[in-house]
């Protein structure tokens, strides 16, 4: 096994290009599936000392997000918190403080869980993920990066250097919620995430309303987000949205949970993180 | 010299020293079962079933044992065939003959240079499998047609009438039920289930095994009895005893899971054929897949009652399953079941089956648990049927001294009806609850063992005094031991240092287990340490030249008895050992006996919980636990005790379980999916002791370890019925299932 630490993003996509390469960022999950013997990668292409993969810059209004950033740095970032409140506590749920240390928002996106606290957030916000391989650079939706559990739509030798999200509109705010048993060191049963922008007359102008685990991939439900347009989360709006996330669940059954349970509790995280996000972007019921 | 049976009038009992093994602890300078290496040694991993049940056409190790590296490669061919059947059992779950019973089981293992050759000499051993039916559930596994974990296993006790895989079954209690039932004003029934749980040790089992070619052996290993270690794994090994050496390490608690043995068989297998010491470590998976865990239950109980709350008459079915060899954990149960009542007619019936697990071992109250949480349950709903007070109600029925058990026992002094008196007094009883929250309480109860025990006390000649004794510390032993030496000697709890010894240096001692230790121990120490003040007594009267009679021994030291006696100043225990080679050679105390008289325990547990109504979620947010110490030796250490069982207990009732699929494979063999609380699911667990004097013993100390973990589960599920108006019956109450009990409730 080979251990790299290339220093342009040219020489990691090459090394990224031999067989059974993988990319190393926190290494809180890559880690653990080698020790468990589910991976067995013949090179690892640590990515934390490439230039800028460790920073958080102003970009046209809104943040570029280093792909080697970690969670507790995302945390400590006052004017990121302030924009993006959803989008950071949705990093800040993964782990313990000691995970935190380590763990990226690219990493959570590009090891592929359907539940990964990060990602639906970021979906919710219009997340952008910038690409870097052999054939250059090139801008993806960081909704069309998973594409099943494990698996993201990544070609052979990409790899995320950066996630970009955009400027924040007056009177907006988002949040994210999961449901686990226990009140940490857990995998999301169910997670929900609302971004909303409030228009002058205070009420929902823009909306989106983002899943994890209660599909193969975390995903926006459209209808829901429209459900809440024109309402300031009125019991109809909200009905509306609770049934619209509802319909669009499709979980699997297993120990963590019953497909009853992820979906009833879907609607439920969704109606909360609602409330928090609109009272976040300044809303008046 | 003379001695008062009971001591009152306490200077080191009752206090809070820091402990002897703390400072080792924080600093990583305590050794546990996986830091001892030795020169030459290899490193050993076990091969496991993949299957829930399976006849093992063949093993070919052949090409594992061509591999550069690999020094020795074991399965059931190198093993005896003990003639004893529980000991053949233990050996088969160490190594699998003829069939594998559970998911885990092991079939082969390997010593190894290192880690990596041992992993990849696994992969080259080929087993060829004939897959059986398999049954995971005590209910299914009763029925006449279940597929048969084992044949020809049942005890003559077991009726007609069920499957072969009804290996145990037993009654107890007294009087006329039909006649009890007939009194009643209401009678309910109902039926519950509980999952199996693990006692999650964050130590793994771990052990160190070198077989000399003389066949004499050495053992270092995790355990919670060196003895027993020493006993089984010679049986198997078919040595003598004194033959092995066993040498207990610290230990990352037990909790009843470390009192048999998983891996030790193993390795001394493997070092017997390499000729090398042989390290052997389980990863968590296979603690979960191939330790032990508790049983899972099924059980009915039907209990009769008047409107001003009198318990007519009680009835409980128990039925129990310990995985894949018979084990009598249901008569445990169903004599705990009704202990806490005063009652005139009584009915429990315990069964065991067999199922396609683990084998269970002893897991804090084994069998106790689940039987009071079912009885608990029906108490309270009684009382809300009623409109009767849980505490009133308990009190009313409140077994005491006297009583007749529903066992057979007449209690002497318990403390059953001052805990509730207890709970009923304290500001958590009536404090006012929030939204969405509910109030539960629930008895418990544990008999607590004593048993043998054997102690060395020498007074050193700089004045300090050693105590060996053979009992692994597992709650603070060390600690309390030290300061009965120092109460009985008169000196500083600094003087005094113990030490757990390997089976070559003390006497036989039983496993750490019972609830016995600070009990039977620590009342070893004492008969130890009064020998000892005996001899220095008899020392200092041989230098006054007076009778040995006329010496007494008074705050460390040895005096005159009275003014007849003669005039000598006192001579401390210093004094009388700095000059012990003039006088003799050295002086030591021993004691060695199989201790009766542990007293029972009883505690009442108080809990508040509050259930997210659109989720199922439930928080606890206030505990207080009362239970009866008889004498708190170490109160910090009591309220470890009750703290960690009331934890344990709170895993239990709400998400902890071994999760099995179709297949019979173990879902959740990891942390990450069998649950225990994490620090921040638990409010801060308050404790109030009593000290309700055991008879049998002359301080009065009661065991306090095992008791704690029985309330819980009945606690939250009142609290649950009390605050979100669902009654549960099946444990873990998950989210999802506490959910769908509210759907349908509506
Ligand atoms: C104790 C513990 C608790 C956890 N709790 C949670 C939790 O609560 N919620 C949660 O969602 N997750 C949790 N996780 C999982 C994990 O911590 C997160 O998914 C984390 O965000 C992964 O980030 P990382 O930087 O450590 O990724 P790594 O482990 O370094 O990488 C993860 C995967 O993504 C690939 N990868 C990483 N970066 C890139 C990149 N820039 N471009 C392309 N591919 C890349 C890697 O090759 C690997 O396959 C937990 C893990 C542990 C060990």
């Amino acid at each position: 096994m080979r251990y790299a630490t290339p220093k342009t993003a040219a020489e990691a996509a090459s090394l990224l290009m031999e067989d059974a390469a993988r990319v190393l960022a926190g290494g809180t999950d890559l880690l653990v599936q080698m020790k468990s013997g589910r991976l067995a990668p013949e090179t690892i292409v640590d990515i934390k000392h490439l230039p800028g993969l460790r920073d958080i810059t102003r970009e046209d209004g809104g943040f570029r997000i280093g792909a080697a950033v970690s969670g507790a740095e995302m945390g400590e970032h006052t004017d990121l918190v302030a924009a993006w409140p959803g989008v950071v506590e949705g990093v800040n749920l993964i782990g313990s403080t000691q995970v935190q240390g380590r763990a990226t928002m690219a990493g959570n996106l590009c090891n592929g869980s359907p539940a990964a606290d990060g990602v639906p957030a970021q979906i919710a916000a219009g997340a952008v993920a910038r690409l870097e391989g052999p054939e250059g650079t090139r801008d993806v939706p960081v909704a069309e990066i998973p594409t099943g559990p494990g698996k993201t739509s990544l070609k052979r030798g990409e790899f995320v250097t950066s996630i970009f999200l955009p400027a924040r509109p007056e009177r907006s705010g988002d949040a994210y919620l999961r449901f686990i048993p226990r009140t940490e060191m857990d995998i999301a049963v169910a997670g929900a995430a609302v971004n909303l922008v409030l228009g002058a007359d205070g009420t929902v102008a823009e909306a989106r309303v983002a899943l994890g685990a209660v599909a193969p991939t975390a995903m926006e439900v459209p209808e829901a987000g429209a459900a809440l347009t024109g309402s300031k989360l009125e019991d109809p709006a909200i009905e509306a949205m609770v049934d619209a996330v509802r319909a669009a669940c499709k979980p699997i059954d297993d120990k963590r949970g019953t497909v009853e349970f992820r979906t009833h509790v879907a609607g439920v995280l969704a109606k909360r993180a609602a409330r928090i996000a609109f009272a976040r972007a300044g809303g008046q019921a | 010299m003379a001695f008062d049976e009971t001591k009152h009038d306490y200077k080191v009992i009752g206090t809070r020293p820091v402990r002897p093994d703390g400072i080792d602890k924080v600093t990583g300078r305590a050794l546990y079962g996986a830091d001892l290496s030795a020169p030459g040694m290899l490193t050993a991993a076990i091969l496991r079933s993949p299957h829930a049940h399976a006849k093992i056409v063949k093993i070919d190790t052949s090409k594992a044992e061509a591999m550069a590296g690999v020094k020795a490669v074991v399965t059931s061919r190198d093993f005896g065939l003990p003639e004893d059947q529980d000991l053949r059992d233990t050996q088969d779950n160490c190594m699998a003959r003829d069939k594998v019973l559970y998911d885990g089981h092991a079939v082969a293992a390997v010593a190894a240079i290192n880690a990596q050759v041992a992993k990849a000499a696994l992969k080259a051993i080929e087993v060829e499998y004939e897959k059986l039916p398999h049954v995971i559930d005590v209910d299914d596994a009763m029925k006449g047609d279940a597929p048969l974990v084992l044949e020809g296993r049942a005890l003559e006790t077991v009726p007609e009438g069920w499957s072969q895989n009804v290996t145990n079954y037993c009654e107890f209690g007294h009087g006329d039920l039909d006649d009890g039932f007939a009194r009643a004003d209401l009678i309910v029934e109902r039926s519950f289930k509980t999952g199996a749980t693990h006692q999650g040790y964050i130590e793994p089992h771990a052990c160190l095994a070198s077989m000399g070619p003389d066949g004499r052996g050495e053992l270092w290993c995790c355990t919670q009895g060196q003895y027993m270690v020493r006993e089984v794994c010679a049986g198997i090994m078919e040595i003598e005893a004194s033959q092995l050496k066993v040498t207990p390490s610290e230990i990352g608690g037990g909790f009843g899971g470390k009192t048999t043995v998983f891996i030790e068989p193993v390795a001394l297998a493997l070092s017997r054929k390499a000729g090398r010491p042989v390290k052997l470590v389980m990863t968590r998976e296979e603690v979960f897949r191939a330790s032990g865990p508790t049983i899972h239950s099924s059980t009915d109980v039907k209990i009769g009652m008047t409107k001003d709350g009198t318990i007519t008459a009680a009835r409980a079915d128990l039925r129990y399953s310990g995985g894949c060899y018979p084990n009598g954990t249901c008569e445990m149960g169903a004599q705990a079941a009704f202990a806490p009542y005063d009652l005139k007619a009584v009915r429990t019936y315990g069964w065991n089956a067999l199922t396609n697990r683990p084998k269970e071992i002893s897991y804090r109250a084994p069998g106790a648990p689940t039987a009071i949480y079912a009885v608990e349950s029906v108490v309270d709903e009684m009382c809300q049927k009623l409109g009767l007070d849980p505490v009133d109600v308990r009190l009313k029925n409140a077994a005491d001294k006297g009583t007749k058990s529903s066992y057979g026992v007449t209690f002497e002094d318990i403390g059953l009806k001052a805990t509730l008196e207890a709970a009923k007094a304290h500001p958590h009883y009536t404090a006012p609850l929030g939204p969405n929250q509910g109030r539960g309480l629930s008895c418990g109860f544990w008999f607590n063992f004593g048993g043998n025990a054997s102690v060395t006390l020498s007074v050193n000649t700089d004045g300090t005094v050693n105590v060996t004794e053979g009992n692994p510390d597992i709650g603070g032993s060390r600690a309390s031991i030290s300061m009965i030496a120092a109460e009985e000697l008169g000196i500083g709890y600094d003087r005094v240092r113990t030490i757990v010894a390997d089976t070559t240096s003390i006497g036989h001692s039983d496993t750490t287990d019972g609830s016995r230790v600070t009990f039977t121990v620590g009342l070893a120490t004492i008969k130890a340490a009064r020998d000892a003040k005996t001899k220095m007594c008899a020392r200092a009267a041989a230098l006054w030249g007076i009778d040995p009679e006329a010496v007494e021994w008074v705050d460390g030291a040895a005096q005159p008895s009275g003014p007849n006696a003669g005039k000598f100043p006192p001579m401390s225990l210093a004094e009388i050992a700095a000059v012990s080679f003039q006088t003799g050679g050295p002086i030591a105390g021993h004691h060695e006996s199989n201790a009766d008289g542990a007293g029972v325990s009883f505690g009442v547990h108080l809990c508040d919980i509050e259930v997210d109504p659109e989720t199922g979620a439930s928080k606890v947010v206030r505990y207080t636990v009362f239970q009866d110490a008889g004498k708190a030796i170490h109160p910090d250490y009591v309220e470890g005790q009750l703290q960690g069982g009331a934890v344990q207990g709170i895993g239990w009732a709400l998400n902890e379980e071994y999760i099995y699929g179709e297949d019979g494979i173990l879902q959740n063999p990891g942390f990450l999916d069998y649950r225990v609380p994490v620090a921040s699911d638990l409010p801060p667990i308050d404790t109030v002791i009593l000290e309700v004097p055991n008879p049998g013993h002359p301080y009065g100390v009661r065991g306090v370890g095992e008791t704690s973990i029985v309330p819980p589960l009945a606690a939250i599920a009142n609290a649950m019925s009390r605050g979100a108006g669902v009654r549960l019956t099946q444990l873990p109450m998950s989210p999802p299932r506490v959910l769908s009990a509210l759907m349908a409730k509506g």
